[in-house]
């Protein structure tokens, strides 16, 4: 099994490690940086618990190779949290019940955090679609989409460009 | 309506949507479940599982793994033979394989466990195990298991592949009633075979200290208490005692009873860290949990009422066949086999009734009863409410008519049921009712009317359920012989805050706010400062875990009888050192005064205080108490939920258009909570209603062993959920609270499949089995000549 030297920026820190080709890009998450907010839930790409950011855009990191994200930037559940602040998501996720066993809810924050810095107000029907690849067997999704919109609201304001990978967590937020 | 709380929102009692304490990790990524888990020398462990559904083993060749780099050694049922632990006992009694020795009896069974150094290496060894079989004839239709000369799944236990039999009810003035009616209404229902499929799977890392002779495991289990004793009983011979035993159940994602039953995995992952001294880790993944892990459902029913004319309802007989796969391991407390079904009368005042239930072997997944169901209540809920639709249809009478005519009034609670049960309370015209103004019913009636004529298919459905929970009183629940009964240990701190410990384990139900607010509703600590846990065997109370809608009847009152013995205390203490008499004290939220003296009082703060540093004389310092609560019956939540459906003629597709639920789950700790409970178990009514399925074919395959055929509703198929509640407190209960955890999974599927067949009635069609595919009502409107 050929090995590689990888280097990828994850939450704003450059990590470089020798991985196997074979390797996850879930399992360098979670096993290697031993950032374990990021789960998995599936084998089939379906339920949207590993969900991360690489370079802005929502992938599920079960369908990715740890190779394949060499020389990109990855956000994860643990970067939303900004100098103490929480991230305007996760106060939303906390402050409309949005999760329950939590077990799905990193991967729904990422892809809401997505969604977000590129549309900064979603229909419902909009973030329903934007979600739809995240499953979760708690919630019902009701207060998940009430989290979003929440989060919506708190965002909004601010520059709907295309933000750098910092930048989205400079928004103002309220813990 | 909701009662206003008695407390204010810095105390958090009873009725205030507190937001959750156990938050702030989950929103961070900081949860702690299993997988997160590391050990220090921790080795992985995967699993070699059977494409067959039914064979001999005819050889194990181990020879390829063991030279696979990274792996360590390959267990099998020979090696697990030797210290008598192949075989396990399921908590009905039966037994089950952990590793075959000479058979396997369904497909992706377990037959031997690869031991490496990492989980890629333990992969790589699954897939150089070599394994012979031998093919024997699967066992798939369980009529057909149970008819004479059928192939035995089960010799080692029985030369019949019929489990058992059960009956409740009279069956004699049953007859008796069926003879006398002026019509009956029968009907054959299939609910097939479904999966909880909570997004986390199963599994654990076991972790025998050969140092300190100690077993921990951290696991993925409802119930702590209960795996630490049966470990105990089933490897106490090679020397793993009880006190020596450490469950950690840390964060669960997601339960729904498919978190109940002790899997293979767990027994070798214990096993081989026994032997090896070392930790090891086992997760399962999607594949294994859909097609190995306990199933739901999986009846087939005959159901018939007999009625008068005027539609009024006077029994019900019952007859059913249950699927339980190669072994009964299904989550029941041991006297009930089939559950709580005897519960099918349902809302309905029926004189006389009658069920029957008879189980089967086949060469399927051991099961049953996992998936939000309080233990068959599904099932018998879906029984019913689709014979009370039938029946109103063919008496052509107004489905919430025909419910209203039937209904248990509220003048007759408790209200003793034909097959045995005792109703603690209920108002089910108020709550259907309510679910009727609130859908605004009589326009959808004429707007159905209007749109039947132009030919398009509207259809409305209602479920007017009564759900049993709370399991169960002492004299009649047992599992496995432990009592059901469940515990709260609770102490004050010195300076007024308080932990407060039970015999539950939440997998997401909140108790860490909801017990919280218990102990606030109690003693005027705010929660905020009540810290609760869950989980841990070696410091929570005994209790027997988190499933059937069960922690607030249960532990839940256990918390608020402790909180009450540690008031007692506090009034002793109060006494003391207001220098009144213990008469002479009035206690409102947090604080005794004296009566008649205002100025003189003391915060339950101060109380603390004083029992670690002025307690009286003669009495024991510290401010603690233990309740074990026995309930003295079930709790009787129930509801009433309407359905809106629109059906696409061309297509098939059934769209969920409106859904209201009314919901009394009597005095409520947390709207928030309980809102958010009903909501996710709408959902998994809904998914079964119209997408989730488990089929084998005929020869035993499963079909719906992955994702891409086990079809979870995302957000796109999810209705948006109309919510509203009645409150009748429970009679019993120390607060009045009933469970709610279950009741939308169990109301929900009928009210859909009443909505569809009342779209597509005027056709001809009766009745429909779910999941209510797209498929399946294309064919029907084929059928019946429909076209876009």
């Amino acid at each position: 099994m050929s090995t590689h030297t990888i280097k990828v920026t994850v939450n704003g820190q450059a990590h470089s490690a020798e991985v196997e080709s074979r390797l996850l890009l879930v399992h360098h998450i979670r096993d290697t940086l031993r950032l374990t907010g990021t789960h998995i839930g599936c084998d089939t790409s379906h339920c949207g618990a590993c969900t991360v950011l690489l370079d802005d855009y929502p992938v599920k990191s079960c369908t990715m190779f740890a190779v394949q994200a060499d020389g990109h930037a990855i956000r994860t559940v643990e970067g939303l949290e900004q100098g103490g602040a929480l991230h305007p998501v996760q106060a939303g996720f906390k402050e409309e019940h949005g999760l329950q066993c939590g077990y799905c809810t990193p991967g729904m924050m990422m892809t809401a955090t997505a969604l977000l810095e590129h549309n900064t107000n979603p229909t419902e029907a909009e973030i329903r679609q934007a979600i739809s690849g995240n499953l979760c067997r708690c919630t019902g999704y009701v207060n998940i989409v009430k989290a979003i919109q929440h989060a919506a609201g708190a965002m909004r304001g601010v520059s709907a460009a295309l933000p750098a990978s910092s930048a989205a967590a400079k928004t103002t937020a309220t813990a | 309506m909701i009662q206003e709380p008695r407390t204010s929102p810095e105390v958090g009692g009873m009725g205030h949507s507190m937001k959750r304490k156990e938050d702030g990790r989950f929103i961070r990524g900081k949860g702690n479940y299993v997988d997160d888990i590391v050990l220090p020398d921790m080795l992985f462990m995967d699993i070699v599982r059977t494409p067959y559904p039914h064979a001999r083993i005819l050889n194990i060749d181990t020879s390829r793994a063991l030279a696979t780099p990274g792996v360590l050694a390959v267990i099998t049922g020979r090696d697990l033979e030797k210290y008598n632990l192949h075989m396990m006992p399921t908590l009905m009694s039966d037994t089950q394989m952990v590793l075959p020795t000479d058979r396997v009896v369904y497909q992706s069974q377990e037959v031997a466990a690869v031991i490496a150094t990492s989980r890629y290496a333990a992969a790589d060894g699954v897939a150089a195990v070599d394994v012979d079989y031998e093919p024997l004839p699967p066992v798939v239709d369980p009529y057909k298991a149970i008819e004479p000369g059928a192939t035995l799944v089960r010799p080692d236990r029985k030369d019949t592949n019929h489990i058992w039999h059960w009956e409740a009810g009279n069956k004699d003035a049953t007859e008796q009633v069926f003879k006398d009616a002026d019509l009956t209404v029968s009907e054959h229902i299939y609910i097939p075979r479904i999966h909880v499929a909570s997004i986390e799977t199963c599994g654990c890392v076991a972790s025998y200290d050969k140092a300190r002779e100690q077993l921990t495991v951290y696991m993925t289990t409802q119930a702590p208490h209960a795996v630490r004793t049966v470990v105990a009983l089933v490897a106490g011979h090679v020397g793993l005692s009880e006190e020596r035993i450490r469950i950690i159940s840390p964060d669960i994602g997601g339960g729904f009873g498919g978190k109940v039953p002790v899997y293979p995995g767990y027994v070798v992952a214990i096993a081989v860290s026994f032997l090896l001294g070392k930790p090891i880790k086992w997760i399962e993944d999607r594949m294994e949990n859909l097609q190995a892990d306990s199933f739901a459902r999986d009846y087939h029913i005959d159901a018939e009422l007999a009625l008068k004319k005027d539609g009024t309802i006077t029994g019900l007989r019952v007859k059913t066949l249950a699927d339980h796969g190669c072994a009964d391991a299904a989550a029941n407390p041991s006297k009930f086999p089939a559950g709580l079904y005897s519960i099918v009368t349902g809302s309905y005042d029926i004189g006389a009734a009658h069920v029957a239930v008879d189980a089967a072997y086949t060469t399927k997944p051991p099961g049953g009863v996992a998936y939000r169901c309080s233990f068959r209540v599904t099932e018998a809920v879906h029984a019913i409410e689709r014979l009370a639709d039938i029946a109103a249809h063919e008496l052509k009478m107004d489905p919430a008519e025909f419910r209203l005519k039937n209904f248990i009034k509220p003048e007759q609670f408790p209200y003793k049921s034909a097959t045995g049960w005792t109703y603690d309370s209920g108002n089910y015209k108020a709550a259907l009712e309510l679910a009727m103004q609130k859908i605004n019913y009589a326009e959808l009636r004429r707007e159905q009317l209007e749109k039947r004529a132009r030919g398009e298919l509207m259809g409305i459905g209602i479920s007017s359920f009564t759900e049993i929970v709370g399991a169960g009183p002492s004299h009649t629940f047992d599992i496995l012989g432990l009592k059901m009964f469940d515990s709260a240990e609770i102490r004050i701190h010195p300076t007024g805050k308080a932990i407060a410990r039970f015999g539950t384990k939440s997998q997401g139900q909140g108790h860490e706010t909801t017990y919280a607010q218990i102990v606030a509703e109690e003693l005027g600590i705010p929660a905020a400062h009540v810290q609760v846990e869950e989980g841990d065997t070696d410091t929570a109370p005994y209790g027997l875990g988190t499933y059937a809608s069960r922690s607030t009847p249960t532990a839940g009152a256990a918390g608020a009888m402790a909180a009450r013995k540690i008031r007692d205390k506090a009034r002793k203490i109060a006494a003391y050192l207001l220098e009144a008499s213990e008469e002479d004290l009035e206690w409102t939220t947090g604080k005794f005064t004296v009566r008649g003296s205002p100025d003189r009082s003391k915060t339950i703060q101060e109380i603390a205080f004083a029992a670690y540093t002025n307690h009286p004389q003669g009495m024991e310092a510290g401010l603690e108490a233990v309740s074990y609560y026995d309930p003295p019956n079930l709790t009787f939540p129930f509801g009433s939920y309407i359905c809106v459906v629109d059906i696409d003629k061309g297509t098939g597709e059934v769209k969920v258009r409106r859904f209201v639920a009314v919901d009394d789950c009597g005095n409520i700790i947390n709207p928030m909570i309980v809102d958010g409970q009903i909501h996710g178990g709408l959902a998994q009514g809904l998914a079964p209603a119209l997408f989730e399925e488990i089929q084998y074919d005929e020869n035993g395959n499963i079909q719906g062993g992955s994702f891409m055929d086990y079809l979870l509703p995302t957000a796109m198929e999810t209705p948006n959920w109309e919510l509203d509640k009645t409150v009748t407190p429970s009679p019993h209960h120390p607060l009045g609270a009933k469970g709610v955890g279950e009741s939308a999974t169990v109301g929900a599927p009928p009210a859909i499949a009443n909505a569809v067949v009342d779209a597509l009635w005027h056709l001809g069609v009766r009745h429909i089995d779910i999941p209510i595919t797209p498929f399946k009502v294309w064919k029907i409107l084929r059928e019946k000549g429909v076209s876009e």
